[in-house]
């Protein structure tokens, strides 16, 4: 085994757990940043530059900050003694997932198919994958588009404060009223 | 050069990892934090099959990566203002509080 591949395995894994495990909500997303630079740093290992640098824009630079935020505006980020962090049926959660593993792990180690030679590594730069982006893409890539402006949209309209109904919205109106 | 299966069990354990997180907090924001690990463990698969598989001059298995890291980032942003919304309704973002349909079971 690769030592690179295990170096960053044990980081991803480590920040994954966590991620999922600590009492501290700003602990926990630290730690998911953590895991999305290392599963960054093994798409880098595995040849897939592009993936590897829009990981690292989307993932750590957006979606790490936006849940950081998230647990700000929601108070989560105080743990408090006493509050249960854990769900009451935290047991069958953790069998279902070892249930899972289980049978992931099973299916792979059962597939002597899968132990292949890699290839040459290929050589994909971004302006091919820019002018695959343009021609044979372009039909999802517009779909993308107009999915994320609907989503920019929707979150913007939900997250917004909801004004009581049968008052009017405050206006340079009011004070005209009693 | 690391063998295939090594990739896979590698992220079968990230999804082990998110589908436990996802079950076993209370918090809804730690739910969305599950389901990016389980996604990401999807991305690295396609990555590692792509990378192993016959075919590895076409970009496919990039572009897919791409096309489910632009959407998982939607998704983070519904989920995100979903959760703010609820805590705007209810003060609580504890999924096991949130469990009727109507708010007004309970004063703001």
């Amino acid at each position: 085994m690769n030592p690179v591949f295990f170096i960053l395995a044990v980081v991803t894994l480590a920040g994954a757990l966590g991620a999922v495990a600590l009492r501290n909500m700003v602990h926990c997303a630290l730690c998911l940043a953590v895991t999305f630079i290392g599963i960054a740093a093994l798409f880098l290992h595995q040849g897939a530059q592009f993936a590897g640098l829009v990981q690292v824009l989307v993932y750590v630079g957006a979606v790490a900050v936006l849940i950081v935020f998230a647990i700000l505006l929601t108070r989560s980020g105080d743990a408090r003694k006493g509050v249960a962090v854990f769900s009451r049926s935290w047991k069958t959660g953790l069998l279902t997932a070892a249930a899972t593993l289980a049978t992931l792990v099973a299916a792979i180690v059962n597939s002597p198919g899968l132990l292949r030679e890699a290839p040459r590594a290929p050589e994909l730069s971004v302006r091919q994958i820019g002018l695959d982006l343009m021609s044979q893409w372009l039909l999802p890539l517009e779909i993308l588009g107009l999915l994320l402006t609907a989503t920019m949209i929707g979150a913007v309209i939900l997250a917004m404060p909801e004004k009581p109904s049968g008052e009017p919205a405050p206006g340079p109106e009011k004070g005209a009223r009693p | 050069m690391t063998p295939l299966p090594y990739w896979l069990i590698l992220s079968s354990i990230l999804f082990a990892i998110g589908l436990a997180g996802c079950l076993v907090r209370r918090n809804a924001i730690m739910v969305l934090i599950g389901i990016e690990l389980m996604l990401n463990a999807a991305n690295l698969n396609f990555i590692a099959f792509w990378r192993y598989g016959s075919g590895a001059e076409a970009a496919h298995g990039i572009m897919f990566v791409l096309f489910a890291i632009a959407i998982a980032a939607a998704e983070t942003a519904v989920g995100l203002a979903l959760v703010i919304a609820l805590y705007r309704l209810r003060r609580t973002v504890q999924v096991d509080e949130a469990d009727a349909l109507k708010a007004d079971d309970k004063p703001r």
